[in-house]
């Protein structure tokens, strides 16, 4: 059998494969945080406790209301977002006028109230979610075994990510958006509603992390602390694709799932912190990221 | 009348400032929370009560603090208990890095620690202290429980998932001796950063390292993580079984018993055992809505052997204290006449459990089977083996 520094060439491709479903799934996560930044210059340390609220909406529906997984997979993002834009009407939009930093210390005080009052009403063992009986079992191929459930996620990711890119960068709204953003005063004149976008761009932003969360619902335990750990990953990876950056984020996000992947083979117990190495080389050699703008 | 008074006199003279004061600490918003917790103050309050609320007419009051897990906080907090309110017991205890700073100001400044939620043994072994008792379970007996069932059982060949930190090493470094002692072998391992939430590229691993086991050396949300990715990819469905060496209820009730079933562990105690503890888990579960832990039934046991001692010697002296808890058996819905070694050990039963299928199952909390009691003098490490100072005299 072919090896590679000692790994047969199989293995190296099973965990490449895995790499890649994680690498979307980062991608994803990063999306929502790069849009909000990218359009409405938040850093939005909410993220992590909105895909968690996205998951938790899952399983309370599925639990309360017999909410189904494909259901779950629409209607949680609508609700989820839909909180989105009363926080962004009624909270972001107060300090829209102050420093960035307002915005980040605001979100991250969000994330800490839902965070503990989740933990106090469900502790913190978390639940699991069900895989959908039509997504369960797996595919053996000739490398690995690959749950069917992982082959969607990866499928599901990449296409949520291409059509978000293409809302923005490719269509008319997407340029209204970015005009908007760009100079409000001026895109006012022209009769668009700026306050409107800016509230539905924040409310995309939050409902991408709980479609994210929907999505992980059925690998991870369903817990009120599954959001602050990936956070911090999820934003090394914004940081390195270039804040704001929505191509960035995604071509990062895909990147640094294979790099973490070949790592968890090679050298496993750095395998947390590879990424935040990287963070910093890219910052050294390149401070916007690297689909960043220079400022 | 002037009798009563008089003894009265003598024995507030004996309990210094006339109160008993027992500090709670604890992880109480983290990882750790829900196998102790406030489940687990809940379960000290209740021995409080069951006593009487008082010891020889002397007020019994309870102090909590969340520790976070962290050393410092914990060695801080503890400080300050025993220098500005004179707390004469600490219970709980439940990170091992967190008990082995909190033992240290214990014994600088003569005070009684209960640790019931750490799963070092060093804690009793080379971190001993004339100061402090280790309640409720350790890794010694994890590793010798669960690993020598197995490979008696024909699980020979293991590949071992390790948490990448003391805790892990030390109970990788345990089953490795036990499997390769009883004729095993351990085929691969993998050191995984503490915590990791995807699992799936180590699942991969193990499973092509074609090892009939595969062993888990880790806690809480990781194992949690393991066993959850385990089952998505067919771990058990293509021949390999897996075996948790520190699984708590509460980590099982988590998974489900979809994901968890036919798995084997090692536990101190459990709320299904025999009528006793039945009843005193069925009174936990109508405060807390969720049946004990290992864990927090220890806090209970704990606290009242503790509070039993002081009313017999009718002192807070720690070493006066300590030596009648040494000289006399637990028995209780915990223990049955369980002991406490001159290192601190509280040596009794262990149970070797399997995870029951769904189908078995006959209620949200009915979890395992008893496969096996095993003796406390056969679960933990001889007193012939120990590096604690006050064995080696």
């Amino acid at each position: 059998m072919t090896m590679i520094l000692g790994i047969p060439l199989m293995v190296l491709f099973g965990q490449l494969m895995l790499g890649l479903i994680n690498g979307a799934f980062y991608a994803l996560l990063s999306l929502g945080l790069a849009v909000i930044f990218g359009l409405l210059r938040i850093i939005n340390f909410a993220h992590g406790a909105q895909y968690m609220l996205g998951a938790f909406a899952a399983l309370l529906g599925a639990q309360y209301l017999g909410l189904n997984y494909w259901a779950a997979l629409i209607v949680v993002p609508l609700v989820v977002g839909a909180l989105g834009i009363v926080v962004e009407r009624f909270l972001l939009r107060r300090i829209q006028h102050l420093d960035h930093l307002y915005g980040l210390l605001l979100t991250f005080g969000l994330a800490l109230i839902l965070e503990g009052t989740l933990v106090n009403l469900f502790g913190v063992s978390g639940s699991s979610y069900p895989i959908p009986e039509a997504l369960s079992g797996g595919f053996k191929l000739s490398f690995m075994f690959l749950p069917t459930y992982r082959a969607w996620v990866l499928v599901a990711a990449l296409v949520v990510c291409f059509g978000v890119w293409f809302l923005i960068e490719r269509t008319r709204l997407g340029a209204y958006l970015r005009a908007g953003t760009e100079n409000p005063e001026l895109v006012q004149a022209f009769g668009i509603n700026v306050p409107l976008m800016v509230s539905l761009t924040y409310g995309l932003g939050v409902a991408l992390a709980a479609f994210a969360g929907v999505l992980a619902a059925p690998l991870y335990p369903v817990s009120p602390t599954m959001g602050s750990s990936l956070l911090i990953v999820v934003f090394a990876v914004v940081v390195i694709g270039g804040m704001g950056s929505i191509l960035g984020a995604i071509l990062t996000g895909l990147a640094m799932g294979l790099i973490e992947g070949l790592t968890k083979v090679f050298y496993p117990e750095a395998a947390n912190t590879v990424i935040f190495v990287v963070m910093v080389m890219v910052l050294m050699l390149r401070p916007a990221g690297l689909f960043g703008k220079e400022a | 009348m002037m009798g009563s008074l008089l003894s009265a006199g003598i024995a507030q003279a004996d309990i210094s400032d006339g109160v008993i004061k027992i500090g709670y600490l604890a992880d109480m918003s983290g990882t750790y929370r829900d196998l102790a917790g406030p489940g687990g103050l809940d379960a000290l309050k209740m021995a409080v009560e069951d006593f009487g609320g008082s010891v020889n007419g002397m007020p019994i009051e309870v102090l909590s603090a969340d520790d976070r897990n962290s050393a410092d906080v914990g060695a801080n907090t503890v400080r300050g208990w025993i220098d500005q309110q004179n707390v004469d017991m600490v219970a709980g205890l439940v990170a091992s890095s967190v008990s082995i700073a909190v033992t240290r100001i214990l014994a600088e400044q003569d005070t009684l620690g209960i640790v019931s939620g750490s799963a070092a043994s060093s804690i009793t072994n080379e971190h001993c202290t004339p100061n402090h008792v280790h309640w409720v379970y350790d890794t010694y007996p994890l590793a010798h429980g669960t690993a020598k069932a197995i490979v008696d059982e024909g699980g020979d060949s293991w590949f071992l998932l390790t948490a990448d930190y003391a805790f892990g090493h030390a109970l990788e470094g345990d089953v490795e001796k036990v499997v390769t002692e009883n004729g095993g072998s351990i085929v691969g391992k993998v050191r995984h950063p503490f915590p990791t939430s995807d699992f799936s590229s180590y699942i991969l691993q193990a499973q092509g390292s074609g090892a009939k086991i595969v062993g888990l050396a880790n806690a809480g949300a990781d194992t949690v993580n393991a066993l959850t990715t385990a089952s998505q990819f067919g771990v058990v469905q293509s021949g390999q079984s897996l075996a948790g060496l520190l699984i708590f209820l509460n980590d099982v009730h988590a998974l489900g018993l979809e994901v968890a079933q036919g798995l084997q562990l090692t536990t101190g105690w459990y709320w299904d055992l025999n009528d006793e503890t039945r009843a005193w888990s069925q009174r936990y579960y109508e405060r807390n809505a969720r049946m004990p832990t290992m864990v927090q039934a220890g806090i209970y046991s704990s606290t009242l052997h503790y509070l039993n001692a002081v009313a017999a010697t009718g002192s807070d002296d720690t070493a006066t204290v300590r030596a009648k808890m040494g000289e006399t058996p637990v028995n209780d819905m915990f223990a049955n006449n369980g002991t406490i070694r001159a290192d601190g050990r509280m040596v009794h039963d262990m149970y070797l459990v399997k995870v029951k299928t769904p189908a078995e199952s006959q209620g949200e909390w009915d979890v395992y089977d008893v496969i096996r009691t095993i003796p406390g003098a056969e679960a933990y490490r001889p007193l012939a083996d120990s590096q604690c100072e006050l064995v080696k005299g």
